[in-house]
């Protein structure tokens, strides 16, 4: 009977994990519509095929190595299958008694495979970050041969230092210096806007979005719609997010801590989208809706890093300060002239940073050092290595298209199809 | 004959449309157009940046008629179309030299 009752533990939580996965898989979705919204129509078909190929790129390569390197394991998943077990007729036995070490309360017990699924999904979502902030303007190969990078080697090898548990490159171990990311606002949201803001750096603003004088000219979005459907697509994939990093469901105190974080990434996103609509209100005059949606999305970061212990009204509160955040960022980038058409380095850096200093106030297995020691490792390694990265690929084929190509637009140029061919009147 | 053409405001395209009717004309050519007259453009709001727009939107019709119902027509559009308000459009009116319906091979009044 206690062999059957862990069984159906082991089924589900590893049925909680594959779903909690397709759920993050699905915010491939809402990254390609909510970029797809805020560029201009003639780099619409562009920007779906980068969001494709980077979401297949990472898997492959998670596979091939990433994996690998952040948790220890064989390069190509070989014998992932057997879950650590020596054959395959070991299996249920080896589960079962590394379910009686654990405990039915105790730490999670789920399929190697399922582990691998949710992971690779996360690695995905790093990435598309970097494809907003670096739309308009850069190469498709380029952006597809640096995908293979940071998806393969730059984005493991921190979290291998992080969740992984490894020390940074045998000098110090960031879980021992206190500090804690929950669901990745900084490991998997703060690396992405790294890597996105070396890009930016080298590649340099949209033609036309700075004037001489320094004024900020708007380059709007061309499909509104289509960036609500995506803000609201990653808005419900991020309940699979955080509430598959609790990473068990399948005892009461699991359950109730999933339905925490359920509640918590919920409420933190709606605090955030309506504390960014307000404070674009004051500041502006209008309600401007890409700063909603953003602010949601600010929310949604900010309490990534911690949404287990925060209570409800925290949360909110949390997601809020996210959202206010998010509108100056925004408007203090364009007057760096650091130009990132959805946001991405806004919402994803500054608000995964933010979410990373707020975790001590609610969890006390964290400190303020140790959340600013991994904050800094983090930031300085991804920053630092996609720079060199997207240096050497400048270097090699170039990262930006030519003027005239840039005016014609990406979909011509790398795609040669148009997203809205019946309109052009040809 | 006479072609009058129409520059109006959108939103105004089906009450100009129902007046042409009540006065007999059987058919109307509508085009969506963009410009700018007195009315200027207007600036836009996206993430804090300001932006103009030059051309405004506007709908153009034209309107073929025999030479007299051309006062009844323009009546009618202007009594419609007009709101009181700048950007409510113009009306031009040009002479026709020849109509020719297609299927019948119908030409002049006939033809209208």
């Amino acid at each position: 009977m206690e062999n059957q009752i862990l069984e159906l533990q082991y089924a589900m939580d590893t049925f909680y994990f594959l779903v909690c996965g397709a759920l993050v898989m699905w915010m491939a979705a809402g990254f390609s519509m909510l970029e797809a919204g805020l560029v201009r129509s003639k780099n619409t078909t562009e920007i779906l095929t980068k969001n494709v190929a980077l979401f297949s790129i990472s898997c492959i390569m998670y596979l091939i190595s990433g994996y690998a390197i952040m948790y220890g394991g064989t390069a190509f998943l070989i014998g992932i299958e057997l879950d650590g077990a020596a054959s395959a007729d070991l299996v249920t036995s080896a589960v079962l008694a590394e379910s009686k070490e654990a405990g039915f309360a105790g730490g999670s017990v789920y399929s190697n495979a399922s582990d691998f699924f949710f992971q690779v999904v996360f690695v995905a979502t790093a990435m598309s970050i970097v494809s907003g902030a670096v739309a308009e303007r850069m190469k498709l190969w380029a952006f597809l041969a640096f995908a293979v990078v940071m998806t393969g080697f730059i984005y493991p090898m921190e979290g291998a230092w992080t969740w992984g548990g490894n020390a940074v490159f045998g000098m110090y171990t960031l879980g021992d210096l206190g500090f804690s990311d929950f669901a990745g606002s900084g490991i998997v949201h703060m690396a992405g806007a790294a890597a996105a803001l070396a890009g930016v750096l080298l590649l340099g603003a949209r033609k036309g979005k700075y004037g001489p004088d320094g004024q900020v000219n708007a380059i709007p979005g061309a499909n509104l719609p289509m960036a609500t459907l995506g803000t609201f697509i990653l808005w419900m994939g991020w309940f699979g997010f955080n509430g598959g990093s609790v990473l068990k469901l399948g005892d009461i105190a699991s359950a109730n801590s999933v339905a925490m974080v359920f509640l918590n990434t919920n409420t933190a996103a709606a605090g955030g989208a309506m504390a960014a609509v307000i404070t674009a209100r004051l500041l502006f005059g209008k309600a401007d809706l890409t700063m909603l949606l953003n602010g949601a999305l600010a929310g949604l970061v900010v309490i990534t890093a911690e949404p287990s212990t925060p209570t409800a009204l925290q949360a909110t509160l949390f997601g809020a300060i996210g959202g206010v955040l998010v509108v100056f960022s925004i408007i203090t980038l364009d007057k760096l002239k650091i130009d990132d058409p959805v946001g991405a380095i806004s919402v994803h850096g500054v608000c995964g940073l933010l979410g990373l200093l707020l975790v001590p106030l609610t969890n006390a297995d964290s400190s303020f050092s140790g959340q600013l020691i991994g904050a800094a490792t983090i930031f300085a390694w991804v920053f630092g290595a996609s720079f060199v990265v997207w240096m050497v690929i400048k270097a090699v084929m170039g990262i930006r298209v030519s003027e005239e190509d840039e005016y014609e637009g990406m979909d011509l140029v790398d795609c040669g199809m148009e997203a809205y061919p019946e309109f052009t009147g040809k | 004959m006479k072609l009058v053409s129409a520059i109006i405001k959108p939103f105004k395209l089906d009450d100009v449309r129902e007046a042409l009717s009540d006065i007999g004309v059987q058919g109307i050519t509508v085009t969506e157009v963009k410009g700018f007259g007195r009315q200027k453009g207007h600036t836009e709001l996206y993430r804090g940046a300001e932006y103009v727009v030059d051309f405004l939107p506007k709908v153009k019709i034209e309107v073929a008629v025999d030479n007299g119902i051309v006062d009844q027509v323009i009546d009618a559009v202007r009594n419609a179309a007009n709101t009181g308000k700048i950007g409510d459009g113009k009306i031009f009116v040009y002479p026709v030299e020849q109509v020719v319906r297609i299927r019948t091979g119908e030409s002049g009044v006939d033809a209208l």
